[in-house]
């Protein structure tokens, strides 16, 4: 098999895996209506401005993200599946297969997040769609990019669920901010043009992360 | 050793009587006046110690980055050990660099904090060093800790130029070199309003407090060496 066979059939396991138990996407789900709820009761029916719906748009994409983005190698190792992922996969083919299944899983996320806060606020109209669908798509690669290798750490080291957050969270703020500015922008109703600064940061954010990460996955993945 | 120790010493002990000592002038007529400068005036004095401090902590980290990568090349836990110890030092100098910074923020802006963009790029190397401790103490085993803890840092490491680069130029801040400010690095140096004696004792305090960073290095790198010693024995015994 090539290697782009293998990457998609380690991407293909994870999906039939997911689809089977639907566990990522049920949690994810509940994570998101239950951040939204609470925002909405420390609301107590006050409209936000466009900063603070952008702002927390982002911080419920983050920390949903950060309940079940690891679960991609925590899973294999809690499973003991993860020795024999090393046997018949390099870890290249690994790193991008998991990659793969964590930005659908993110995008499906961000999508969700969407659908909800349209429903939800009605301060959040998105004027400048171009823009929005833009900084999703490349808010969602950054975040599932950087997420991946912290995910891959953290599945090695003994203390699981509270270090993710921490150790991704310097990680990610340089996206964070990034994204939250374009997303102010789109609520706006900026032109197109006044974005791409913002983009342009966004893809060299995702080239770097992935980057480094595949050529450090390596060293995490062997034991 | 002994050169870099004494020359800590001495340079530091310079820099602290000197730039706390030396009188401010508005027409400086000797070398030992240095000029007002407006806005900042007896706060310019800071510099000495606020900009060196944070040059260590970016040259800790680079160094804690190297020796991170040289372990993960070579397996010898000698770089793990250096790569540590050059982190601690980092979080140390970081500590000094945010309350010197803060101290002159709440003097000249008017509050210790202000989410400028420096500011929040310190912040955020803080948490970094606070995230890559806290993943050490997570992992029990010594090979697994270096080599998690390495890739750690690089990672971590990869964002570090957005903040320098992008993210100043981005924001609307209040340190020399923002955004709308065209004087590139700083009024500080690129419009003369530093005088000659200042930039000298600038340099001298920024070679003082790398010799300082160098010395503590040794002393920790020997200390650690000593308690793996001494843990080696007793568990022999």
């Amino acid at each position: 098999m090539n290697l782009l066979a293998r990457t998609s059939a380690v991407f293909v396991k994870d999906l039939l895996s997911e689809i089977r138990t639907r566990y990522a996407l049920n949690a994810l789900l509940m994570f998101v209506i239950t951040a939204v709820a609470v925002i909405l009761f420390a609301l107590r029916g006050d409209t936000p401005g466009t900063i603070v719906l952008a702002g927390m748009f982002w911080v419920v994409v983050f920390f949903t993200g950060m309940s079940g983005l690891s679960r991609i190698f925590v899973s294999e190792e809690e499973r003991g599946t993860a020795l024999t992922l090393q046997l018949v996969a390099p870890p290249g083919v690994v790193y991008f297969g998991k990659l793969a299944f964590n930005v659908l899983l993110t995008l499906v996320l961000v999508a969700g997040v969407t659908v909800v806060y349209l429903v939800a606020f009605p301060g959040f109209i998105i004027q400048t769609p171009s823009i929005f669908f833009v900084t999703l798509l490349l808010g969602s690669l950054g975040l599932a990019s950087a997420a991946t290798i912290i995910a891959a750490i953290v599945a090695k080291a003994g203390s699981r669920g509270t270090l993710y957050p921490v150790l991704s969270f310097p990680v990610v703020v340089v996206l964070l901010m990034t994204v939250m500015n374009a997303t102010i922008k789109s609520l706006d109703g900026e032109p197109f043009s006044t974005a791409v600064v913002d983009f342009v940061v966004l893809i060299s954010y995702v080239m770097v992360m992935t980057a480094g990460s595949f050529l450090l996955f390596e060293f995490v993945w062997k034991d | 050793m002994n050169i870099v120790k004494y020359g800590a010493i001495v340079l530091l002990t310079l820099v602290i009587l000197a730039g706390i000592g030396i009188p401010l002038s508005p027409a400086p007529q000797s070398w030992l006046e240095f000029p007002v400068i407006p806005g900042l005036e007896e706060k310019a004095r800071n510099i000495f110690f606020h900009v060196p401090t944070a040059w260590t902590t970016v040259l800790a980290f680079i160094v804690s980055m190297y020796f991170g990568f040289r372990y993960l090349k070579t397996r010898n836990l000698e770089y793990d050990l250096k790569s540590v110890t050059s982190a601690g030092l980092g979080l140390l100098f970081c500590i000094l660099a945010t309350v010197t910074g803060a101290v002159w923020a709440k003097f000249n802006w008017g509050s210790f904090w202000n989410w400028d963009p420096r500011q929040t790029s310190i912040f955020i190397l803080l948490l970094i060093y606070g995230a890559y401790f806290a993943l050490r103490s997570a992992i029990e085993v010594s090979e697994k800790r270096a080599s998690l803890s390495a890739v750690y840092a690089i990672v971590a490491g990869l964002t570090v130029p957005f903040f320098i680069f992008i993210m100043p130029r981005m924001m609307s801040g209040l340190h020399p070199g923002a955004q709308g400010d065209a004087s590139g690095s700083g009024p500080l140096f690129e419009s003369g309003m530093m005088a000659g004696n200042m930039r000298i004792l600038f340099y001298t305090s920024l070679l003082g407090f790398n010799l300082l960073y160098v010395w503590l290095m040794d002393l920790r790198l020997r200390v650690a060496r000593i308690d793996t010693e001494i843990m080696d024995q007793r568990s022999e015994d």
